[in-house]
């Protein structure tokens, strides 16, 4: 007999994954729902949170109920809030499974078609940073507006940020770049193909 | 010359699918001293037993040893064998090869060795065993409660309406424990009081029973049959004999607004108080941590006021001591009151109740006089909030275990609340509904089919005020997890049931061990539920775990039960593994050297001084000896003697000698 | 004990105003405040969302750089980098293989011997700021804390994670009147303020909308993000919502500035969409007494937002 609780020799899916990225356990959620109870935005998901949490208890019966998880639109909408944590009566950490399981999904190829905007934005945002090490707004909000392709939106905020001083035109920069890149260049998955 | 006989068990398969038990019997028959050694697929059975007695009688075997599982299962069935047989019943030993081999190792040769090796050590320990006699000590046939529950009440009257002495200590100033608050009682929804006031009238009057109230167990020493109990009487500030318990001193008090324990916080009461009208005993006493004199000198009304003088001011507390044989613990449990819960607002909304508050709103000798009004601004709630589970297996801030009572009065409060305000809105969050128990799933149908209370499967999340009303934020997890929003003008927490506060301490007196949540341990989970490890302790209701009513009940009379059975016997006999002191032949008389070390360590207080004296009556030494009566024989003495002069029969020095010797010698005796 | 400052994109763009009323504060008490050095971005919600060595590594550069100056705590004025360098420096703590791996990918041997400091610790500490108050900030003020100053709990170990305190006792200490309201800890949106303003006019209406309800004046924030989505997104909040708010939103360290009676522009008052020129008309709380005042707001159409709109 194996003392070792966590030791499922048979099990690979996407829930022992997720056990092994982030050291939660979903066999231990009990479908309490208080997670999806306090979450901002259950009501905008597909799936609320617990019910994530139940998609990745089934991931052992079929394959359809972890892809059910990969490609839900709520992976995209969590906002890290962390009041699913705070109050989990279990303390499981429902944002770290979420982060795991956004870059499952990328990897997987099977992001959400409506959280395009919300991944262009990470994109954009990440590609400031890659190449200024800093975020430069202007920038970001160039780069998203072509990665998503929502040109109107908020070029009516850009006048007025750079009446007041909140809009640079030109970019602040680290000056050890070779150290970014080599970071950027080590971390390479992050966010490189476009969607 | 040792003449052994060794018997190996089988234990079906327990043993011998790991252990190659024929080669045991055989290496076993090697060992010098050993005439007889067989093998037997179950020892323990009728047929088993007869090899031994057989043996015994045919070979004239001087010591027995079986080899099978631990001493704590069998020891017994093989020593009244060897008994019967006509051998001293200490002359047989257990060679544990099941718990201590065969069930924690993988089949193999090693695994068979150990076994040979453990045979080995115990055939060299009998060797040395000498006939002992069993102890006999008298019986104190009277029995100490502790607690005034339900469960303590149910045991004090059992066992007094056996016949027998009952002594019963309760904390508070009135016995009656929870179910006095309670207003009406799942699962026929009888009325609490009704039920329990006779039982704690006749408490009062019984003969037998002599009642402590507003008392506590100070120590309590010695053992099974025979223990010693200190009690303190902590002072009432008033004479009870001379106390009519007329009440004009609490009418006339002027201090009228303290919190009162009873009413759960939500009712006051006075300084000088009887908590409830029902109390028994129906005297007062003085909160002394309230009352004007104790904290400014001044006042003195409930004295003048006083029509037979009774209240005195300058009582002490009081020890008293009594001789009792065995304890019944019913200390009863406690729940986590609202302010122990974050989200749900730390006890900062006063209409945030929990569920021994919601008995007190609803009980007709409550402060609303059972009117449900919510606690805020007296207003009749039109929406009511029950959550379940509040605390309850929770382990990130409660406790991981089921409270196992909360589901079912959750159903009787809701219920309550619609029997009393019929336009209500009864809305009950839950996770599960646990109703197991005769009469209990029906009971929550009818919460829901005829009472029409609404039960929504999901654990809230957070409550917060608004605009006089309690916002409650939940989910429906029926409904995929939807957000729930509830605008509620009461919520009642079913909060957790928890061992009450002063729970370790009153452990570490009795000497009873308790579980990781403070509730006192049962001796076996399944096997022995009234009994604690300790022998002559019960235990019985709520201080094991959190039960209802009459599992409070049905348990306090088991433990009566047993107490009867142990008061059924004069005498009570007990194995002589105790220590004795050395004693020899003059010149020397005992090797003892008069240090008394041992006996400042003996937790039991067992050893006294022996003075030798010649015949002339001339003191020659003054040397340690052991109580047999008290020894427990846990060998602290033992390890603290400088000259080895006691030893624990049965387990003597030379014998534990012996057994060692046995393994380090091995390869020399017998390759 | 040298304390850095690690100041964060932000705070050199759409939130300017926030590190100019700290540094102006700073100043007044005689601290210094020297940055980080060759500090960058610390990926924010985008680096975590989609990697998760690189979400460990960037804030890993930054605090490696802290050490290498001797830098015996680092104050992260933003909520949002605060979370991310203390979630960094916890699971880096925690998990020595991936400390060595991350030391590896930012070429510096991390040892976690910074402590990450929030505003509201950093001025906590601040021992006679009572006596440096010069003109008492006595107002009804809404302290909104946010999701990531408290939370997840048992990693920021500051204040507690359901009805926080500390910042409320900061605000007292200014001679304010913090209310009792129930979205202190609520989510405004965060970071889909651009790429989902849908849900963050939604989410942070909400917030406004109880501020407002329980006689609040100002809300009081530590995080240029929430800033981002309560003041600069109120047009989106009150189209959500059919209804005008005026309450102004401003950060914690403008309100201390304030109330040591330093000059508006200084503290980069004239920065916001929400004007806050409400706060600086005579106070309408007694700071002693603690009298309530009428609240400032009102339904969409009665009566004119007082902050003027830029375009
Ligand atoms: C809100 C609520 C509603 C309930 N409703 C029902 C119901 O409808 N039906 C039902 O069957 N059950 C109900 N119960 C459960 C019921 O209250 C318990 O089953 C019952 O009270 C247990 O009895 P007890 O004697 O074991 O413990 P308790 O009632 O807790 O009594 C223990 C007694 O021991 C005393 N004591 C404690 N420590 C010491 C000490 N050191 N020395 C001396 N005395 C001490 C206490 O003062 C108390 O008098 C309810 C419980 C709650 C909380
Ligand atoms: S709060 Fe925790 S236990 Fe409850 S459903 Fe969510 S993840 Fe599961
Ligand atoms: S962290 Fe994500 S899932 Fe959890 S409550 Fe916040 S938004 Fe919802
Ligand atoms: S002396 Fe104490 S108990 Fe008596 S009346 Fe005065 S306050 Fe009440
Ligand atoms: S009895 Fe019911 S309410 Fe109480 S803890 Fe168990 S499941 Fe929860």
């Amino acid at each position: 007999m194996s003392s070792d609780k966590h030791a499922h020799p048979a099990r690979k899916d996407l829930a022992a994954r997720v056990l092994d990225r982030t050291g939660v356990d979903v066999a231990r959620c009990y479908q309490c729902g208080k997670c999806s109870a306090g979450c901002p935005l259950a009501s905008e998901m597909d799936f609320p949170p617990s019910q994530v949490m139940h998609l990745l208890q089934l991931a052992g019966m079929g394959p359809e109920y972890a892809d059910m998880a990969l490609r839900s639109h709520t992976v995209w909408l969590c906002l890290t809030c962390e009041i699913c944590f705070c109050r989990c009566p279990m303390e499981l950490d429902i944002p770290a499974v979420m982060d795991a399981l956004r870059h499952e999904s990328l990897r997987q190829k099977k992001v959400n078609p409506r959280a395009r905007s919300i991944l262009a934005f990470h994109r954009a945002f990440l590609d400031s940073v890659r190449y200024t090490g800093r975020l430069f707004e202007m920038g970001q909000v160039v780069d998203y507006k072509l990665r998503s392709g929502h040109f109107l939106q908020d070029l009516l905020q850009a006048p007025w940020m750079f009446l007041v001083g909140k809009l640079h035109l030109l970019p602040e920069r680290v000056r050890d770049r070779r150290a970014l890149k080599r970071i950027f260049a080590g971390t390479r998955q992050a966010g490189e193909e476009r969607p | 010359m040792a003449r052994i006989g060794v018997f190996v068990c089988h234990c079906g398969e327990n043993i011998s699918a790991t252990v190659d038990v024929a080669r045991v019997a055989s290496e076993a028959a090697k060992i010098p001293g050993v005439v007889h050694s067989v093998d037997y697929k179950y020892m323990c059975s009728d047929p088993g037993q007869q090899l031994v007695k057989a043996a015994i009688q045919e070979k004239g075997l001087t010591g027995v040893v079986v080899a099978a599982c631990s001493p704590r299962m069998h020891e017994p069935t093989f020593r009244r064998a060897c008994a019967e047989a006509g051998l001293n019943p200490f002359l047989c030993e257990m060679a544990n090869i099941r718990e201590h081999c065969s069930w924690v190792h993988e089949k193999g040769e090693a695994t068979t060795h150990k076994a040979i090796d453990i045979v080995r050590t115990l055939v060299a320990k009998v060797k040395k065993n000498r006939a002992l006699q069993p102890i006999k000590v008298p019986v104190t046939k009277t029995a100490l409660v502790l607690g005034g529950g339900i469960a303590g009440i149910q045991a004090a009257l059992d066992i007094a309406n056996a016949g027998h002495k009952v002594i019963l200590v309760e904390k508070e100033p009135s016995i009656g424990g929870h179910m006095s608050q309670l207003s009406e009682t799942f699962p026929t929804l009888d009325c609490s009081q009704c039920i329990l006031t006779p039982r704690m009238v006749e408490v009062a009057q019984h003969p037998n029973i002599t009642l402590h109230s507003y008392s506590e167990l100070e120590g309590l020493d010695g053992f099974i049959g025979n223990f010693k109990a200190r009690i303190r009487r902590k002072a009432r500030s008033l004479d009870e004999k001379l106390c009519t318990g007329c009440g004009l001193c609490t009418q006339k008090c002027p201090l009228r607004r303290i919190p009162s324990e009873f009413d759960a916080g939500l009712g006051l009461r006075p300084a000088i108080y009887v908590p409830f009208p029902q109390a028994v005993p129906n005297k007062p006493v003085i909160d002394r941590e309230h009352c004007t004199y104790y904290r400014t000198g001044k006042c003195r009304l409930c004295e003048k006021v006083c029509p037979t003088q009774a209240i005195r001011f300058d009582q002490p507390d009081e020890i008293v001591e009594a001789d009792v044989g065995a304890v019944v613990v019913a200390t009863g449990f406690d729940i986590k009151h609202a302010d122990f819960f974050p989200e749900y607002g730390y006890g900062k909304y006063k209409d945030v109740i929990d569920g021994l508050q919601f008995e007190r709103l609803a009980s007709a000798s409550g402060p609303t006089l059972g009117e449900i009004r919510r606690p805020s601004d007296g207003k009749v709630p039109e929406t009511v909030a029950f959550i379940a589970c509040a605390g309850s297996r929770d382990p990130a801030k409660g406790i991981e275990y089921c409270s196992k009572i909360c589901c079912m009065y959750t159903a009787k409060h809701a219920m309550l609340y619609r029997h009393k305000v019929h336009h209500g809105r009864p809305v009950v969050f839950y996770m599960d509904i646990r109703a197991g128990g005769k009469m209990y799933e029906e009971f929550v149908r009818r919460a829901m089919e005829e009472d029409g209370v609404q039960y929504v499967r999901g654990r809230v999340s957070r409550i917060y005020e608004r605009g006089g009303k309690l916002v409650v934020k939940g989910a429906d997890t029926l409904l995929g997890a939807r957000p729930v929003e509830l605008e509620a003008d009461l919520v009642v927490l079913a909060t957790a049931g928890v061992a009450q506060p002063g729970a370790e301490d009153l452990a570490q007196r009795l000497h009873v061990s308790y579980d990781a949540h403070r509730f006192y341990a049962e001796a076996h989970p399944k096997l022995r539920p009234v009994e604690t490890n300790t022998a002559g302790i019960f235990l019985a209701g709520a201080c094991q775990a959190p039960k209802d009513i009459p599992e409070s009940v049905a348990q306090a009379s088991g433990a009566a039960a047993k107490v009867g059975a142990l008061f059924s016997q004069s005498e009570l006999v007990r194995e002589p593994l105790i220590a004795v002191v050395d004693r020899q032949a003059p010149p020397v008389y005992s090797s003892c050297s008069g240090c008394f070390l041992c006996q400042g360590a003996c937790p039991y207080q067992a050893i006294k001084r022996e003075e030798i004296r010649g015949r002339d009556g001339q003191l020659i030494k003054t040397v340690a000896k052991v109580n047999p009566g008290l020894c427990q024989g846990c060998g602290t003495c033992v390890a603290l003697c400088r000259s080895k002069s006691i030893d624990i029969q049965g387990y003597s020095h030379e014998q534990v000698y012996s057994e060692v010797l046995a393994l380090l010698n091995r390869g020399e005796r017998d390759g | 004990m040298k304390t850095g400052f690690y100041p964060g994109c932000s705070m050199k763009g759409s939130a300017r105003e926030y590190s100019e009323s700290l540094l102006a504060v700073a100043r007044e008490l005689g601290r210094e405040l020297p940055e980080v050095p060759d500090w960058n971005c610390c990926g924010a919600t985008a680096a975590h969302n989609l990697d998760r060595d690189l979400a460990l590594a960037l804030p890993a550069r930054i605090l490696a750089a802290a050490e290498r100056q001797g830098m015996a705590e680092v104050l992260v004025p933003c909520a949002a980098c605060y979370s991310r360098l203390s979630v960094t420096r916890h699971e880096l703590l925690e998990d020595e293989e991936l400390r060595r791996r991350i030391s590896a990918l930012v070429a510096a041997d991390y040892r976690g011997s910074a402590r990450v400091l929030n505003i509201i610790e950093w001025l906590e500490a601040v021992p006679d700021l009572e006596a440096r108050v010069r003109a008492p900030f006595a107002r009804k003020v809404a302290c909104y804390y946010g999701c990531l100053l408290v939370r997840p709990a048992g990693i920021v170990k500051f204040d507690r994670p359901e009805d926080p305190q500390s910042l409320d006792r900061l605000m007292r200490r200014l001679g304010a009147e913090p209310i009792d309201w129930a979205f202190k800890t609520e989510c405004c949106g965060a970071g889909f303020s651009v790429s989902r303003t849908d849900l963050v006019a939604e989410l942070s209406g909400r917030i406004l909308e109880d501020a407002v309800s329980r006689g609040a004046e100002a809300v009081i924030v530590a995080c240029p993000m929430c800033h981002l989505n309560l003041d600069m997104r109120r047009p989106n909040i009150e189209k959500r919502a059919g209804r005008k708010f005026r309450i102004p939103v401003i950060y914690v360290t403008q309100a201390v500035g304030l109330a040591m009676g330093l000059k508006t522009k200084a503290l980069g008052l004239q920065r916001h969409k929400v004007s806050p020129s409400a706060l600086l008309a005579p106070a309408s709380v007694q700071p002693a007494a603690g009298a309530t005042s009428a609240s400032g707001d009102s339904p969409a159409g009665a009566g004119s937002p007082a902050g003027e709109r830029r375009p």
